[in-house]
């Protein structure tokens, strides 16, 4: 029996059964094949690793939510990646160039690319991820702007290139530049408790993974979906959104998106699920 | 010890009932606006048991977007067929959810859509045939909040 | 809010008489008109209200919608093909639009 109870101290006592009388139960059996390609979503943790074997959020949820992850015609999440694909061709900015004025087909060029990603840039001197890469390329190739944080375009151009890698075992390369130490510093704040809930990534990510909160089955808070299309909000959510909703849960002030603290998370994160395939979009609850 | 989901959900059971509306509370349709919907589908006529097959969850895992289907058992000739299927819900703020309307063409008499329901609620399917004959078939759904993710 | 463009999935070509399965999916946000907006006024009802399928200008399937159907409307129906010909979808909005899209199947 792994039920817990785990007494939260409230600031302001406000009474929230939240965590009290947790349930059990193990992620589902199943294997993943999107459109008959195999997903890995059970794989040997990395070393120095809490867990033994890192487990996809697909294997968390019903299976009525896994058939639609399952079939990527049903996804709606391949809405927005098929709408992005017109946006990859469509010039913008003020040297008149679209992504493929540079990158060709996006099948191509990108396959592969967004498994491996938060990378070292060296000219910011510091990790960056899919969505800074863009407006990287927005403000230095094409004289665009950069996107404003969780733009619809932003979102979808993200999931556009993170679909290519669909399949690929996530990884990140903690050797380039000072990788490492923001690895450290991302590691710091996935346990650091916070808010008037006082609760970490941890408490549920990790000491809570199975156990049903309310009516949620917690999962390892893996990030290998992301942009995940939610049921909940019916459109696609981006990972950094998702990291300031966690946040904002425990009641805290939250990070502005791809501040340090939240860019160490992700690499600490995205670290967390190495070997587990890109599913984006994946679709959650 | 494994707790199955409804285990969880019975265990929880204070914490489960919820509307998945973000804003307000609107007033909910109820089993007696339902029936009306039937009756003005039907032209009065209480549907029978059978033919129809409606396929949900038992638990939906969120609100806004539940799997729905129904089924009826018809030949789909020109001689017999199946008109159209209505879906309703009780607890909805209005009942009507999607009305399936069928041909000869169709082959089958049966679709697949997705549907918001706002709390735990029955949903119904009925179905008229070609001769005016009327089949039912009704699920209750529980839909639940989650934790954070909810 | 650009047209949406609808994805439509059917077989490229069939047997006589064969029942085949449609799928199709659309983008829409289906607003409800039960929301508020953050300064508390309802945001009023705009949806895609109707959905149809014909195969060479006969009544394959429609479907009426209420606000009760989901974003990004999605459908999976059958079609029984007698002959070579042309699918047409479409869906109407509430604000009159009205978006379309033909496939072809062969009857071999």
């Amino acid at each position: 029996m792994k039920t817990r109870l785990t007494i939260i101290s409230l600031a302001g006592g406000i009474a929230l059964g939240c965590f009290a009388g947790l349930a059990h139960a193990d992620p589902v059996d199943d294997t993943l094949e999107i459109d008959g390609q195999p997903m890995i979503t059970r794989a040997p943790a990395p070393e120095g690793h809490p867990f033994d074997e890192v487990l996809s959020g697909w294997l968390f949820r019903e299976a009525e939510t896994r058939a639609v992850e399952a079939d990527s015609f049903q996804n709606p999440g391949m809405l927005e990646v098929e709408r992005a694909a017109e946006i990859w061709s469509t010039p913008e900015g003020t040297a008149g160039k679209s992504c493929e004025t540079c990158h060709g087909d996006v099948s191509e060029s990108m396959k592969g690319v967004g498994a491996h990603y938060p990378k070292w840039d060296k000219d910011a001197n510091r990790p960056i991820n899919i969505e800074l890469q863009i407006d990287k390329c927005r403000t230095e190739q094409m004289g665009a702007e950069p996107y404003k944080f969780d733009a619809k375009d932003q979102k979808a151009m993200t999931a556009l290139i993170k679909n290519q890698s669909l399949g690929e075992p996530m990884s990140v390369d903690l050797s380039q530049g000072d990788m490492q130490s923001w690895w450290d510093r991302g590691k710091d704040t996935y346990y650091t408790r916070t808010g008037q809930l006082n609760l970490s990534c941890s408490n549920c990510h990790e000491d809570s993974m199975g156990n049903m909160i309310r009516a949620d089955h917690l999962s390892q808070g893996q990030v290998n979906g992301f942009p995940t299309y939610r049921l909940k909000q019916s459109a696609l959510v981006s990972l950094h959104n998702r990291f300031r909703g966690c946040i904002r849960d425990t009641r805290a002030e939250f990070p502005k998106a791809f501040s340090d603290e939240l860019m160490a998370l992700e690499v600490y994160v995205t670290w967390r699920g190495t070997g587990l395939s890109v599913e984006t979009p994946a679709v959650r609850q | 010890m494994t707790l199955t989901r409804r285990q969880a959900l019975v265990a929880g059971a204070g914490a489960v009932v919820a509307t998945a509306l973000p804003f307000g509370m609107p007033a909910f349709a109820s089993e007696e606006d339902t029936q009306k919907h039937i009756m003005e589908f039907t032209g009065g006529k209480t549907p029978e048991a059978g033919k129809i097959t409606l396929d949900a969850p038992e638990i939906a895992e969120n609100g806004n977007t539940v799997p729905i289907g129904v089924t009826v058992d018809s030949p789909m000739t020109a001689d017999s067929y199946v008109e159209s299927v209505i879906l309703l819900a009780d607890g909805n703020p209005s009942p009507g959810v999607a009305t399936f309307n069928f041909t000869p063409m169709s082959g089958t008499a049966a679709a697949t859509t997705r549907m918001r329901l706002a709390k735990t609620q029955n949903v119904v399917a009925v179905a008229k045939m070609n001769d005016g004959s009327v089949f039912m078939d009704q699920k209750q759904i529980k839909v639940t909040i989650g934790g954070c993710g909810g | 809010m650009s047209t949406p463009k609808p994805r439509v999935k059917l077989p490229k070509s069939a047997a006589k008489d064969e029942i085949i399965t449609i799928k199709t999916l659309i983008s829409h946000d289906m607003e409800s008109g039960q929301r508020k907006d953050k300064d508390g006024n309802a945001i009023p009802r705009k949806i895609l209200n109707t959905f149809t399928c014909e195969f060479n200008g006969q009544a394959v399937f429609s479907c009426n919608m209420e606000p009760a159907i989901s974003a990004n409307p999605y459908f999976e129906f059958n079609a029984r093909v007698p002959e070579s010909g042309t699918f047409k979808f479409s869906w109407v909005d509430d604000d009159g639009t009205v978006i379309t899209h033909e496939q072809d199947i062969e009857v071999k």
